[in-house]
């Protein structure tokens, strides 16, 4: 069978975020380009945070997934343009919530609580569990949630 | 070498490596707070914002390990140098004091860093404006916390407000540093790679004016700043104490790795 770069991004579109597996890598908008220069393929990933413990680990699922396909890849890290949550893509914002983690907003904060869709919100920290989340309580069912963070 | 400037050697691998060394080393001092911050989401935070600065850290060190070209990458840089060739700020490199002290250190950095990132994000070296550009948005995140942090205790109880102005007193002197420039930062700014450090004083000094008045703090007069660290003229004691314990491991087992 032909690979193309559609294949492996349909393939990529069933790698689960190492932190985060409701989402994909694809729906986390971190695969920026796959293409193949002289019979190799390339799949370049934009990380999320400088830090982020899962970067390395996102490079090593990416290639351990393709290559149960039978396809070897290299993968690049791409700084530019820096990764943004904007890049997450609506059916991951929607599994977000599902999971519990209110999505990112412009605004800087929830649109509402992830269990019981309240809108009287509290934010208790700016940081979370992981890089990219903050913490956050909702006043009507008092429970806390996690945000992620918009960047 | 990264360590200073010298004739032939690309002055970004000098830039990159003073970006490198004062986010790693900063970095490094407030992962000391893991585990011992007055609350947990103090705790959470000092543990995140190390996390962005070591990897970031990462980013400038690989870059200018590249640039001077003697194939040494960011561990190596990292963790097999000695005091004496770190070219970090003076200000990051002092012990973390009470929590008061940690944070209002944290926000003369930040302060001084969102503009300085925001100059090199229009840098003619792609890389360096690709950094910036990344660092920038956890450095605008950070500077937010920080600076809301230091008017919250600044503005305070008595208790708060009299620790804060103290810590103001002891952090001070190490501001003029980040405005410092030699001829490696001439050399950069003439080739529109970084701004030149002086540029940047009048917008850093009144974020930290603007934030000083709003946390009812005074700054005090400096007759002669504390600088020499991002020149490799001088470091304090602290920084060699410091890198014993975050080199140790490499030290002992060379290359060693998991
Ligand atoms: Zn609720």
């Amino acid at each position: 069978m032909q690979v193309t770069a559609q294949q492996i991004r349909t393939w990529l579109a069933d790698v689960p975020d190492p932190e985060i597996p409701v989402i994909s890598l694809v729906e986390l908008g971190v695969i920026r380009d796959v293409r193949q220069v002289d019979a190799q393929w390339e799949v370049d990933v934009s990380p999320t945070y400088s830090g982020c413990p899962a970067t390395s680990v996102i490079a090593q699922t990416i290639r351990e997934a393709l290559a149960e396909h039978g396809v070897s890849v290299a993968v690049n890290q791409t700084l530019s343009p820096p990764w943004t949550t904007d890049w997450i893509s609506q059916s991951g914002r929607e599994k977000l919530e599902a999971y519990g983690i209110a999505p990112p907003r412009a605004a800087g904060g929830p649109e509402r609580c992830p269990r019981c869709h309240s809108a009287d919100l509290e934010r208790l920290s700016q940081f979370g569990s992981t890089p990219c989340k903050a913490q956050w309580r909702c006043r009507t069912c008092l429970e806390p949630f996690e945000y992620f963070k918009c960047l | 070498m990264v360590g200073g400037p010298i004739a032939g050697v690309d002055p970004v691998a000098i830039l990159a490596g003073r970006m490198g060394d004062t986010a790693l080393v900063l970095g490094h001092r407030i992962s000391e707070w893991c585990g011992l911050a007055p609350a947990l989401e103090e705790d959470i935070a000092l543990a995140n914002t190390a996390l962005d600065l070591i990897g970031q850290a990462k980013l400038w060190l690989d870059l200018a390990g590249a640039r001077e070209g003697l194939g040494r990458d960011a561990d190596g840089l990292a963790y097999l140098r000695d005091a004496w060739d770190f070219r970090n700020l003076l200000l990051v490199e002092r012990p973390n004091g009470d929590f008061g002290d940690t944070i209002l250190r944290q926000a003369l950095f930040d302060g001084w860093h969102v503009q300085l990132l925001a100059g090199l994000r229009d840098s003619r070296d792609e890389q360096v404006a690709a950094i910036a550009a990344k660092a920038s948005k956890e450095a605008a995140y950070h500077w937010q916390r920080s600076r809301e942090t230091v008017i919250a205790l600044g503005d305070g109880t008595e208790e708060s407000h009299a620790r804060m102005q103290a810590a103001l007193v002891r952090a001070w002197p190490f501001v003029g540093e980040m405005f410092e420039s030699d001829e490696t930062d001439a050399a950069l700014s003439s080739a529109g790679i970084a701004p030149a450090p002086a540029t940047l004083s009048t917008s850093v000094m009144g974020a930290f004016e603007e934030m000083l008045a709003e946390a009812t703090l005074r700054a005090p007069e400096v007759s002669r700043w504390q600088t020499g660290g991002r020149s490799g003229r001088m470091h304090t004691e602290h920084l060699g104490h410091m890198l014993s314990t975050m080199q140790w491991l490499q030290r002992a087992y060379p290359g060693c790795d998991w």
